[in-house]
């Protein structure tokens, strides 16, 4: 039976299935509360978790997302069902925590991780096109790197416990949301009152999601990253059929759900910033190909035991704290007297945008051995 | 002469790639080691889009899979 449900679910349908469920229960997740064209964003979410312990002071995003707790657990409960749960580590951490955390301030220069660029996409946001296109062009990059060599080294086995210690972070931030302690007068948790980080589907359906996304997402190794990079590094559709399937289920939802708006400009949380809106894709998708999985996918290995992805993710919040506090991560469109104000970024986020693209570079070129 | 590719520990694509080119190369049979399902799988799948049969056997936490043409 286990044996059956594995070969369906590493098959072209099951991934094709796992890509549409995603893609129906995102836009639900949005009519049950969550942002517009934010049903699941994984960065966003990082990024307001970071908020709600106080590791930036951005009053409007800051909340304990149930979905990225769901995402952890779902895929660990996955794992020990079908016993695939292994801890292992060692495989460049330093090197990995880096480009989690520049990945998250390329993500929130564009205002997303692949998921939400997917849901904007489906929602009718056409500035997220701009985003696919920048992802595409790091993940490209990433490719050649791959290709000349590069690899961030071999992992090791090691004690269960070290690959606990994610699972067991996020059963942590599950009671700080549950009980919401204030620790001090005017400190954490936080919570938004206002803003992205106060809208919020109920607690039960987004946990309750979340563990099924994560479940699945544990079985089939969905990644919005690896279904580019594939198609690029050796002509394989299979992740890509998942990538479109999403999108596609959640473009119907959407419709259904009267939740789609098409336009380019003054797009819900979005900026059309053109130029940054490509460059912060590029940064955010070369530091995923260099890791070797989307935010999304960070967070399902950390949740089967793999450490290096679990140092991956608090690298990604951390870099929300830094992205944050030194005022790197972009505006959206606004409207001011009857006038588009396009959005986009600070020049102190430009300057984090390039260092981030040369210490990526960096690392491409630096951690490259000859293949045997 | 088969090849042989140890690609325990390697996250992903790295056991991919380090099969396709030891297919490509030739030197049948290919024998490739990896410690996860997911690399078990992406090797198998890539190795049958070759066209290469792919026969799998696991010793204990590792996966030995043996491609011919």
């Amino acid at each position: 039976m286990l044996n059956r449900l594995t070969r369906f679910f590493a098959s072209r349908w099951g991934i094709l299935l796992v890509g549409a469920i995603i893609g129906i229960l995102g836009p639900v997740l949005q009519h049950l509360g969550n942002p517009t064209n934010m049903g699941i964003c994984v960065a966003c979410f990082e990024r307001d978790i970071a908020g709600a312990l106080g590791l930036h002071r951005a009053s409007v995003v800051q909340y304990i997302r149930p979905e990225i707790i769901g995402f952890v657990l779902g895929s660990t409960i996955a794992a020990l069902i079908f016993r695939e749960f292994k801890a292992r580590a060692g495989s460049a951490p330093i090197v990995r925590f880096v480009l989690g955390a520049f990945a998250m301030i390329g993500a929130l220069v564009f205002l997303g991780c692949p998921w939400r660029a997917g849901f904007r996409l489906a929602g009718g946001d056409m500035t997220a096109l701009t985003g696919f296109l920048g992802l595409i062009i790091g993940i490209w990059i990433g490719v050649l790197f791959l290709r000349s060599g590069y690899n961030l080294g071999r992992s090791q086995k090691t004690y269960p416990a070290v690959g606990w210690i994610l699972p067991i972070l996020m059963v942590d931030l599950l009671l700080l949301l549950i009980f919401h302690p204030v620790f001090s007068e005017g400190g954490p948790i936080f919570f938004s009152e206002s803003g992205p980080g106060s809208l919020y589907a109920p607690l039960l359906a987004s946990l309750g999601i979340g563990l099924l996304i994560g479940f699945l997402a544990q079985r089939t190794r969905f990644c919005t990253m690896g279904a580019v990079r594939d198609v690029i590094l050796m002509r394989d559709f299979h992740l890509l059929s998942g990538l479109l399937a999403f999108i596609g289920f959640a473009f119907l939802t959407n419709l259904l759900l009267g939740q789609f708006k098409f336009g380019y400009t003054g797009m819900p949380i979005a900026h059309s910033n053109l130029l940054w809106n490509i460059l912060g894709m590029v940064l955010a998708g070369l530091a995923y190909a260099l890791a070797g999985g989307c935010p999304g996918r960070q967070l399902f290995l950390s949740g089967e035991g793999d450490g290096d992805s679990a140092i991956f993710v608090l690298g990604m919040i951390t870099g929300a704290g830094i992205a944050h506090n030194f005022t790197l991560a972009a505006k959206t469109d606004s409207v001011v007297d009857g006038v588009l104000k396009v959005g986009g970024i600070s020049s102190f986020g430009m300057v984090a945008v390039i260092l981030g693209l040369v210490v990526c570079l960096l690392i491409g070129f630096t951690m490259r051995q000859k293949v045997a | 002469m088969n090849t042989i590719v140890d690609a325990c520990g390697l996250s992903c694509p790295q056991p991919v790639i380090l099969a396709q080119k030891a297919i490509t190369e030739g030197n049948f049979p290919v024998e490739v080691l990896v410690d996860t399902v997911t690399s078990r799988e992406n090797v198998r799948r890539m190795a049958e889009r070759l066209d290469c049969k792919v026969n799998i056997t696991q010793q204990g936490d590792e996966f030995k899979l043996v491609l011919t043409k």
